[in-house]
């Protein structure tokens, strides 16, 4: 029999403004096995955990139950607690009476009586706990980054700097992300390429950092400290090792007519190409759906051009396999489709055009050469509109946007809107805003800049319908303050798109077994205190993936994701969870539910043989937890038919004396 | 019946929810009939939202929305405007107690400024 003590917490007025604590503790006092019931005011305290310890000496404690907030939050407390004071940490039960009770019910009476229920079944199963022991695994000293935006790229170069290996997995034939589009960055307008490019070549000078360009993850299996990877290495048909970035193959390619991706489709580029002058690595690709080479067998005048060598027709898709201790998702975002807006006419005319489009016109790489031209007759546009919150903000059942403000959009049309007056004082610029939201530092000063010093005519109402009608564009909207509906030609609409994660982020979560939100945003850890882990161990978050951010945000996330996996990579050995699963090989008949049924492959088969009463032997299949993979989510114990599979920590027997005594 | 009541009776009947309108405005800025009315469709919903009903009741602008819908499409938030005008138009009617019409009688009432889609609704409720 165990010797169980009882304690009760308080919890200030979170549990004992409706929860009588002296009534549970008195009424738990008389359950089987409880030597000592007692209650305290904040039992996570130092003074309360020191009762702890003292009762555990005190009344030779075997077993402890703490009734108190969920175990989420202090059942590892109390377990180092317990261990302290010389007892097993497994031998602790928490039960909820808080988040489960108190804070959930409205009067004392209903709270107490669920109390003691709650309080009643943890100790009946603790009477049935047995003391369990973790195992021990080791580290794989390597991280891998899935991502090359700013945010990967922060992230890689802070866990290199560290000392520890790092790959990074970018699907793009370059790394550099979304940033490397952007023209300008607010608050301060430095030049975006003018401070990502250095980085990127820090990245590809490192000796700690490999980049896997035009990859993708193809599988994940194992757990934090022992991933094994696999990665997809996509035939781009130039072997990276040769080529030498000279871009010769790119300018002599006959097939012209291929829709450059980097500037979003306005312009074109060659079958072969680099996307951009700083790309890292820099190597050409090849398109392989342009490429007439490759589509027909006519052509190869870049393999003719190539002083190097590199061009290679035959290359495949290469798997690579590779084992990491921490994995990093950076995977960034995407505007969203502006196709179902139809009052904005954005299929309707190529002068309604989105704001990362609006970069690309004004980034002097882009399309334009940096000088804003509409994009339908390149003449300079003297009428601009800007539409924010365009998809952001929508009701949840708005099948066309997202319920979440885009957070990056009021800062960058300020900044497109300044920008604009700035080069060009003779356009009228116009902002059609709900609400202005710009916390951050400098960033309000910023946008009244716009407004005082540059002129920008910023309106508070929303645009309802954009009419194309000859060469101009019939705008109409709302003016809230001058109670007016207004109308304004313009020659150029520039829409701030809700961003939405990218559509890689879905199949990654799953392959990782990383939780993410109804939006497809990951899911951190703990909103406050655990913001760049995701629940998953070994599974950390970087940037915009995890919710919109800019650039200070995504640089200063990516900065702490690195300082948690450097944290988890100087570990030599991790502890495991002992609450794993086990098969009794006498029970298991061998049938495979419990295989089918594991998220974690930690399931597997073994033939063995056992001695039959009759002292014959007999060779059956059963069963084989591994226990380093186990997570312990229970799913085998439900299949298994004939109750071979149990739960350490969780067993059939403990939870049915749980629900034995909430039905006493 | 007070204005906690009628905005009540308001919401029942249009079944929207004015409190998810955020105030941005696009229903106006995208109204057909704008100009014509002397409230706008995103004054309807405030002001049924903050109870003050009776100027709305009152209003020519009642008559003026042509029922076109453009603001319940176009609205981010799925509050629905034209319908809030819908219900407005049709608590103005109820308080004019049974004064059913007989089909008869409409056309020489008809203001020639008002919309089919309105007299096709108002005749629906009258004969009710």
């Amino acid at each position: 029999m165990q010797r169980v003590g009882v304690f009760v917490c308080w919890c200030g007025s979170n549990i004992a403004a409706t929860v009588d604590v002296k009534a549970v503790a008195e009424a738990l006092k008389a359950e089987p096995g409880v030597v000592f019931s007692t209650d305290y005011q904040y039992m996570c305290s130092q003074a309360g955990q020191d009762m702890i310890k003292e009762a555990i000496r005190e009344h030779q404690l075997t077993g402890v139950v703490i009734c108190s907030c969920s175990p989420r939050m202090h059942e590892a407390t109390f377990r180092k607690t317990a261990e302290s004071a010389g007892i097993n940490p497994y031998m602790v039960e928490i039960a909820n009476i808080r988040e489960q009770c108190s804070w959930v019910h409205k009067d004392i009476p209903t709270g107490t009586e669920k109390a003691i229920i709650l309080g009643r079944a943890a100790i009946a199963k603790v009477s049935l706990n047995a003391p369990l022991t973790p195992g021990e695994s080791p580290v794989t000293k390597r991280a891998l980054v899935i991502g090359g935006g700013i945010a990967g790229i922060q992230t890689a170069l802070d866990i290199a700097d560290a000392g520890f290996p790092v790959d990074i997995v970018e699907k793009k034939p370059t790394i550099g992300g979304k940033m490397a589009q952007i023209d300008k960055t607010f608050p301060t307008l430095d030049c975006a390429a003018c401070i990502l490019t250095p980085k990127m070549v820090d990245v590809a000078q490192n000796d700690k950092i490999r980049i896997f360009s035009y990859s993708e993850v193809e599988a994940v299996s194992g757990f934090v400290g022992n991933f094994d990877v696999k990665i997809k290495k996509k035939a781009r048909f130039v072997d990276e090792t040769k080529c030498t970035g000279c871009g010769l193959c790119t300018e002599k390619c006959p097939q012209k007519k291929v829709p450059n991706d980097f500037n979003l489709g306005m312009d074109m580029k060659r079958a072969i190409y680099i996307p951009f002058a700083q790309a890292v690595p820099k190597v050409a690709t090849i398109e392989a759906d342009y490429c007439n080479m490759l589509k027909n067998g006519k052509c190869g005048v870049c393999a003719k051009v190539c002083t190097a060598g590199a061009i290679d027709y035959k290359q495949q898709d290469e798997i690579i396999e590779e084992k990491y201790g921490a994995i990093v998702v950076a995977t960034g975002f995407n505007p969203i489709s502006m196709e179902k807006f139809d009052e904005f006419a954005y299929n309707q005319s190529k002068d309604v055009i989105t704001s990362l489009e609006f970069e690309r016109l004004t980034n002097a790489a882009g399309p334009t050469a940096g000088k804003l031209l509409r994009p339908s007759d390149g003449k300079h546009p003297e009428t601009i509109v800007f539409v924010q919150c365009v998809g952001s903000r929508c009701d949840a059942c708005n099948e066309k946007g997202k319920e979440y403000c885009s957070k990056i959009c009021c800062m960058y049309t300020a900044k497109h809107a300044m920008l604009t007056r700035d080069k060009y004082p003779d356009t009228d610029v116009y902002v059609f805003y709900i609400d202005v939201r710009t916390p951050g530092k400098n960033f309000d000063e910023f946008y009244r800049r716009a407004v005082e010093e540059y002129g920008v005519h910023y309106i508070k109402g929303m645009v309802g319908k954009i009419l194309p009608e000859g060469d101009k564009l019939k705008v109409r909207a709302s003016d809230l303050i001058e109670n007016k509906q207004i109308n304004i030609d313009a020659d150029l609409v520039v829409l701030a798109a809700a961003i939405e994660p990218d559509k890689s982020a879905r199949p990654l979560a799953t392959m990782l077994t990383a939780s993410m939100d109804t939006n497809d945003f990951f899911t951190e850890a703990h909103p406050k205190l655990r913001p760049v882990e995701s629940p998953t161990a070994g599974v950390f978050l970087s940037g915009a993936c995890q919710g919109p951010k800019d650039i200070p945000e995504t640089v200063s996330q990516a900065g702490a994701a690195a300082s948690k996996v450097i944290g988890l990579l100087a570990k030599d050995k991790l502890l495991g969870n002992p609450c794993v699963a086990g098969s009794d090989e006498m029970m298991c008949n061998g049938c495979s539910s419990c295989e089918r049924v594991c998220p974690y492959g930690a399931i597997s088969y073994l033939d063995k043989e056992f001695r039959m009463p009759d002292r014959t032997t007999k060779v059956r299949r059963v069963a084989q937890v591994n226990e380093a993979v186990c997570q312990g989510c229970g799913a085998c114990t439900v299949a298994c038919p004939s109750g071979a599979m149990d739960l350490k920590g969780f067993k059939n027997n403990q939870i049915l004396a749980e629900v034995d005594a909430i039905c006493r | 019946m007070n204005k906690k009541a009628i905005r009540d009776e308001i919401i029942h009947i249009s079944g929207v929810n004015p409190k998810k309108c955020m105030k941005c405005g696009k229903c106006s800025g995208t109204c057909p009939s704008y100009n014509e009315m002397e409230y706008h469709p995103h004054q309807f919903v405030y002001m049924v939202e903050s109870g003050d009903i009776e100027p709305l009741m009152h209003s020519d602008s009642l008559y003026k929305c042509l029922s076109c819908f453009a603001c319940v499409e176009r609205c981010p938030r799925g509050v629905e405007p034209a319908k809030i005008i819908e219900a407005v138009r049709l608590m103005t009617v109820r308080q004019q107690g049974a004064n059913h019409l007989k089909s008869d009688a409409i056309p020489e009432l008809l203001d020639e400024n008002l919309p089919q889609q309105a007299i096709v609704s108002a005749m629906r409720k009258y004969s009710k």
